[in-house]
């Protein structure tokens, strides 16, 4: 065992010294009587409808008061932040990965890398069981979850030279565990991959200004690619700035593609074909070098997504919209239209960014450790990054549930579940209980500039609905068409950087595991190998691309589920790492604050993954509907169609099955690995060596920060 | 003082305008290039540098080498 903390962390970490503790506490009052306040009115006293200003502010004070008070805590009592620690990034400080970086700074690239499309979806897709219980996991599984892994990860990696999440997973489970952290990844990607491809698929489907303006967005990149490699040289903010310009003419130009009869026909598009495309890109994608189409449209996507998730917190806040959605639907039940499963288990699941994403712990153990100059930045980074982006959820799902309940379920709902006769469609969701007309559906998607907005599944599509509402409201309403396919727009160039990026990152974990058996293809620049591997790749998430688009119940329904339990498997993997590395540090009283939340969800992806193995509903259990089909294929009651694609959705559900399988088997190895860790340590015969860099006192931090204050206050 | 290599320039604290663009450019990447030819005038000055151009190649390459995007 080893000494990690000096005594003084504490103070450095709270910020505050002790004399002025006092007069402090009042605002502190306030936030909690507000926020309190906030969480009644949504959830005990609901009028007809309830204000989303209570839900922001029910979330922002939450997250200012878990930031304040239990982020500070465990940042000093269970970590033992130590200011006057030298971090690696001031003692290796390279100049390249190892740069001493403002903590802003930091928090902007950290933000920025964990912030992808998961957060805007899973939520618009639990909405299905009202506003409440996505809110509150979001809220709970934020500030108590998701923000404690990133901050715990964050420090562990920081401790250790920047160790990647697979390097610490090996130091500290073994090599099993580290097997397990790397196959885990590596399908994680593929599935999330595929499951943002047909989100895209499904936003551009049949849809020639949403098709056309995501189309332009490629030769944006290129075009800004080129001018940052040979006009004017890592001019970035030059390049963005005529590439933001670019976007928005695309988004107008979209608008005028539509009335173009030869333009529109070329680029209205059944799904297959567009999928085909996607495809193709994702191929030419992680082939092309980084400079000319990942890094160019990377910095288009950033600034765009920061500049709208403002832009949207500003207009909700100024707007104060009215939800219209109940609290909790009847679907809590099971019997849900967007996806099979009741509201146990099926919401944690549902909402994985945005509560708690395993995928982070990939960032928060990679590039960010390496910038951070002082451990007491840790929290702000690490804690701070996650609330930011739990806040980006609770705005995803009050554009959800500002639409009027019918019209969201008939956006959302897939034509296997409703129909695709619009009548008969509307009339269906109506008996549910949320009225909504032809007529009005018909209206909206004139609106929205769309041919029609029914079975839109994805969530894409009825995200950009609520936002072109809100936005439009907020600059004196109109232009609704161009603010939604400017919020499709949004949606496409970020899903498309994660696929670019996830892509690439696939090929060299590929290349990487191929590398122990076939030497030559371990080079990641050998060219065949990179053709090889990347081909391998976009193989891989093009099958699930493929089945969920030649799914007519839409496909998101079964690849959702199954990226949210691959992606808590990977938070567990990580929270397993924390949790067994604070016990060998020591720290076995205080392990529950990683412990806990690592419980809950191997329970919850444990019973969801049974409930997808065992169901008996065709709509939950892979098994069942596999079985289901294929009673339908043999008496014949599928029509041609149908029957044609029949063979490769029952092959797909059974490999969902196996994979589900693969899921929980890794969790449980990890932790099984983890506790007999545990378990030797605390008997002291563990013999394995913390991998953590010796003590350095800092020559930047701790002599004039807080922490001298403190001491001099004492 | 936090110890960090503040994205401001000396002349940063009587603007805060300037300020704000230093920071930007920080977040963007857009000071890399300075502070890389910074960097190396102090180490070893009696080397060539890179070259703006062959700098963003070599950072480019160097940035996305590994996970750097979620979901």
């Amino acid at each position: 065992m080893h000494t990690v903390s000096h005594g003084l962390g504490y103070d450095a970490a709270m910020q505050v010294p002790m004399t002025t503790r006092s007069s402090r506490f009042w605002p502190w009052l306030l936030v909690a009587l507000l926020g309190a306040f906030s969480l009644a009115q949504i959830a005990v006293f609901r009028g007809e409808t309830v204000n989303a200003a209570w839900l922001l502010a029910a979330a922002v004070c939450t997250h200012l008061l878990a930031y304040r008070f239990y982020a500070a805590w465990v940042a000093a009592k269970v970590l033992c932040v130590d200011a006057t620690r030298a971090t690696p990034a001031e003692r290796i400080d390279d100049g390249r990965d190892f740069v001493p970086t403002h903590k802003w700074v930091v928090f902007g690239h950290h933000f920025a890398a964990i912030a992808g499309p998961g957060p805007l979806i899973g939520p618009t897709l639990a909405a299905q069981f009202g506003y409440l219980p996505g809110t509150l996991w979001i809220l709970a599984g934020g500030v108590l979850g998701g923000a404690v892994q990133d901050m715990v990860i964050l420090f562990l990696s920081t401790r250790r030279n920047g160790r990647s999440l697979g390097q610490m997973a090996r130091d500290e489970l073994g090599n099993v565990g580290g097997a397990a952290a790397l196959i885990g990844t590596f399908l994680i990607m593929l599935i999330l991959i595929a499951v943002l491809g047909l989100v895209v698929v499904n936003a551009m489907k049949h849809s020639p200004w949403a098709t056309s303006t995501v189309a332009a967005t490629i030769p944006i990149a290129l075009l800004i690619g080129l001018y940052l490699r040979y006009v004017r040289p890592g001019r970035v903010l030059e390049g963005t700035a005529i590439g933001l310009v670019l976007l928005a003419l695309a988004v107008i130009g979209g608008g005028w593609v539509t009335t173009h009869e030869g333009l529109a026909a070329f680029f209205d598009r059944d799904g297959l074909p567009l999928a085909g495309a996607v495809i193709v890109y994702g191929f030419a994608a992680a082939v092309l070098p980084v400079w000319l189409l990942l890094a160019p449209r990377d910095y288009l996507s950033t600034f765009v997504k920061l500049g709208t998730v403002l832009l949207l917190a500003v207009c909700i806040a100024v707007l104060r919209p009215e939800i219209h959605m109940p609290a909790v639907t009847r679907f809590v039940d099971g019997s849900g239209p967007i996806f099979g499963g009741t509201l146990f288990p099926f919401v944690f699941i549902t909402i994985a960014c945005g509560a708690i994403s395993g995928f982070h712990s990939l960032i928060s153990s990679g590039t960010t450790p390496k910038l951070i100059t002082s451990e007491a930045d840790i929290r702000l980074v690490g804690y701070g990054s996650m609330l930011l982006e739990s806040l980006v959820a609770v705005m995803a799902l009050t554009a959800a549930t500002v639409l009027e309940p019918g019209v969201y379920f008939a956006i959302n709902s897939p034509a296997g579940v409703v129909g695709a006769d619009l009548a008969k469609a509307v009339e269906t969701i109506s008996g549910w209980g949320f009225p909504v007309s032809a007529a009005q559906m018909q209206g909206l998607a004139e609106q929205m500039g769309e041919t029609t907005l029914l079975s839109r599944t994805g969530g894409a599509p009825s995200l950009a609905v609520g936002m072109a509402s809100i936005l439009s409201a907020a600059f004196g309403g109109g232009l609704l068409a161009l603010w939604y396919h400017f919020a499709i727009m949004f949606e496409a160039v970020f899903i498309l950087t994660t696929l670019d990026a996830g892509t690439r990152v696939g090929r060299f974990m590929l290349q990487d595991m191929l590398g122990n058996v076939v030497p030559a293809l371990g080079r990641t620049s050998w060219y065949p190998s990179v053709l090889l591997c990347s081909a391998l790749v976009v193989a891989g998430w093009g099958y699930f691309l493929y089945v969920g688009v030649i799914d007519p119940n839409g496909g998101v329904n079964i690849l959702w589920p199954l990226f949210g339990i691959s992606n808590q498997m990977l938070a567990s993997i990580a929270l397993t790492v924390a949790t067994g590395t604070l016990v060998r540090t020591g720290k076995a009283r205080q392990a529950w604050v990683t412990g806990l939340p690592l419980a809950w969800l191997a329970f919850i992806t444990t019973w969801a993954a049974g409930e997808k193995l065992l169901s008996s509903d065709p709509r939950v259990g892979f098994l069942a509907a596999a079985r289901d089909l294929s009673d339908k294929l043999a008496s014949g009651v599928l029509p041609p169609e149908k029957a044609a694609v029949a063979p490769q959705l029952i092959f797909n559900q059974q490999l969902d099955a196996v994979l589900t399988v693969l899921f929980v088997g890794v969790l449980w190895t990890v932790i099984a690995a983890m506790l007999l860790g545990v378990r030797r340590h605390l008997a002291g015969t563990c013999t394995r060596m913390s991998s953590e860099a010796p003590y350095v006192r800092s020559a930047l931090n701790g002599v004039a920060t807080p922490l001298g204050a403190a001491e001099a206050a004492r | 003082m936090n110890g960090a290599r503040e994205p401001a320039s000396a002349a940063a604290a009587a603007n805060p305008l300037r300020a704000l663009l230093d920071t930007v450019r920080a977040l963007t990447g857009d000071d890399a290039y300075e502070r890389y030819l910074a960097r190396h005038q102090a180490l070893h000055p009696q080397l060539p540098a890179l070259s703006p151009a062959d700098f963003y190649a070599s950072e480019i390459e160097r940035r996305y080498n590994g996970v750097t995007r979620c979901c």
